[in-house]
């Protein structure tokens, strides 16, 4: 009987695995059909049936930073003087768009990616600063009426982009805040806050009060404890919140949408305005989403531990 | 902050000790109080002043009070009624798919495997990307000519975004990728509480699989698959970014896309106040759900 069931439970145990691949497979594929396109050559992004195997090549990230024009027959090019990065170009039946002082002209791409950096960390920052003196005011202190507050901080978040963008958008264009980073700021410290009150404050009540009050006894004031001993005891939360608030802003999409145009768009509604016209070029789209993904790659990685809590607003712990 | 306070007057902190725990609690809490309700609940007030105005803010013709002229015309309106329909059948199939997938995978995963750690955060990657920016990737995989799923599935031409009887349930594929792994997350939380003893006692008492399954696993599991649920549906309901950067067709045409459309390129503002707190309304029902049950897991 002993034996027979081992038997069963190895087999079982074998087909979990295959089905785990499979599923890491299903799973895996499109980020790494995002990461392989970012480094094809054009001809081979859209060709039936699918290129799997390719030699890769950075052309994709030299078209994605810079503006281009389609060579016109017969046109000459100093190819041999050209650096390497324009030879690629010239390659590709183009060339690279210079000023009228030569310098190198450069696609709508980077001042997004700069943009959404911004708006991201200096959203995130005031997020998290708000939100864990807040969370640390609702662990410690006695708030009249407590579980209302925190439902209504709860709510805040959980109301639909385009609900809120309505009246912001009209507010914003009175006081001419539309299109500023500024703008953005605002609208992703309001969203992000209330998540960082509630998930620093299930990481502020881990903390044990007896800390506090023994800095208390030895002649620390209330703001110094807090200071010296609950905010380096919860460095782990603040960073994690922060990660994680970064990580919303980084993503957003509908805000950023209607808020923003030009001069403080952020990357996520500019990649997909780039397919708009004609035959994308995949191979850029690809590279930008690419290099737009990364960051939360690894930020996923460095969350592992974390992503539990925060996706349950720190409600579920274990 | 306190150091430089102490420094500047320690005849005063000598004799108050610094601030009182109450200053320190308004200082702390009252700001973002007041932060929330300045960027979050006056927007709505001004929102909802304009629901009962025929107010387009692409015209400088003064607003005029309607009344609740706005909401029994969207009551009225069959069009509004297949929107919040589209986006039914869109929650509905979305958040199945992510439960039985989700739980699925979670059940896999809860034993002790190599790599166990690295496979589980990889599984988790596609949640925290970008919904805009992966959806309008899936356009490229989704392509009926050389798009990657047709060719690994060998469906040939399978038209999965332009044919509108699909393309919903393209978009909530994609869905459903991104998602599952949200509710494998909460579900594994779920099963590694399961206390093992219960296990024990079962294989002592010869109990079948599909007994151990329905009778342990699923009842101490289901308070925090519920709370997943619950949280999908919510998101589910709002959706937008996947949508509306991978088809604009009539048939995808989920609430969150109408309000967006009506808002900013009809610029039927007054209206689209009205929508959004019929929306709002929803939303905050759907909220209170999970609060409840968020709140009654924390107790466990």
């Amino acid at each position: 009987m002993g034996t027979v069931t081992s038997a069963q439970q190895k087999l079982g145990n074998r087909l979990a695995n295959v089905m785990i691949v499979v599923a890491l497979i299903v799973f895996l594929a499109p980020i790494y059909w995002i990461g392989s396109t970012a480094f094809k050559p054009r001809n081979l992004a859209t060709t039936v049936p699918p290129t799997i195997l390719f030699t890769p090549e950075v052309s994709p990230f030299v078209k994605l930073f810079t503006k281009r024009v389609q060579l016109k027959p017969n046109e000459k090019v100093d190819y041999d003087n050209a650096p390497w990065w324009e030879k690629i170009v010239i390659d590709g039946g183009e060339r690279i768009s210079r000023s009228g002082k030569g310098e190198v002209q450069l696609s709508g791409y980077p001042s997004r990616f700069l943009n959404s950096l911004i708006v991201a960390i200096t959203s995130t920052f005031l997020a998290v600063a708000m939100g864990t003196i807040t969370a640390y005011g609702f662990s410690r202190f006695k708030v009249a009426g407590e579980e209302d507050w925190l439902f209504f901080i709860l709510s805040t978040r959980m109301l639909p982009p385009v609900v809120v963008a309505i009246p912001m958008f009209l507010m914003y264009r009175a006081v001419g805040l539309n299109d500023t980073h500024i703008g953005l700021i605002i609208l992703y410290t309001a969203f992000n806050v209330s998540f960082a009150v509630w998930l620093m404050k299930g990481f502020i009540d881990e903390i044990p009060r007896e800390y506090e009050e023994a800095a208390l006894v030895d002649g620390y004031t209330r703001m110094e404890a807090f200071w010296k001993i609950v905010l380096p005891e919860a460095a782990t939360g603040i960073a994690a919140t922060a990660v994680f608030c970064f990580i919303t802003a980084w993503n957003e999409y509908a805000f950023a949408l209607i808020m923003t145009n030009r001069k403080a768009q952020t990357a996520p509604p500019f990649i997909p305005s780039q397919v708009g016209s004609g035959l994308p070029d995949w191979t850029v789209i690809a590279s930008g989403t690419a290099l737009f993904l990364l960051p939360v790659a690894i930020f996923t990685f460095l969350l592992r531990n974390h992503l539990l809590r925060g996706m349950s607003f720190g409600a579920i712990r274990k | 902050m306190a150091e430089m306070m102490n420094r500047l007057d320690p005849m005063s902190r000598a004799a108050s000790r610094g601030m009182s725990d109450l200053a320190i609690r308004n200082l702390f809490v009252i700001p973002t109080i007041a932060f929330l309700i300045i960027f979050n609940i006056f927007p709505l007030i001004y929102s909802l002043g304009y629901s009962f105005t025929d107010f387009r803010a692409s015209s400088s013709a003064p607003a005029n009070f309607i009344g609740l002229q706005n909401y029994r015309d969207l009551l009225a309106d069959p069009f509004i009624w297949s929107n919040f329909t589209i986006t039914a059948k869109y929650v509905i199939v979305s958040v199945t798919g992510q439960v039985l997938v989700g739980f699925g995978l979670a059940l896999l995963l809860n034993r002790s495997f190599p790599l166990k750690g690295l496979v589980t955060t990889l599984l988790l990657l596609p949640m925290m990307l970008s919904m805009a920016v992966v959806g309008l990737f899936w356009k490229l995989l989704y392509d009926p000519n050389f798009g990657m799923i047709n060719y690994a599935l060998g469906l040939g031409n399978f038209e999965w975004l332009s044919d509108p009887g699909i393309a919903l349930y393209a978009v909530a594929l994609t869905d459903i990728w991104m998602w599952s792994p949200f509710v494998m997350l909460l579900s594994l939380a779920g099963l590694s509480a399961v206390p093992k003893h219960l296990y024990e006692a079962a294989s002592i008492d010869r109990a079948g699989r599909f007994y151990v399954f329905f009778r342990i696993t699923l009842p101490l599991v289901a308070p925090i698959l519920l709370i997943a649920i619950i949280f999908r549906t919510m998101e589910a309901f709002k959706t937008f970014d996947l949508a509306f950067v991978m088809t604009s067709q009539p048939t995808t045409e989920l609430i969150s896309i109408r309000l967006y459309k009506m808002a900013f390129q009809e610029w039927q503002t007054g209206k689209s106040c009205a929508l959004a707190y019929i929306v709002l309304i929803m939303v905050l029902t759907i909220t209170n759900i999970y609060v409840k049950y968020l709140n009654k897991a924390k107790e466990r």
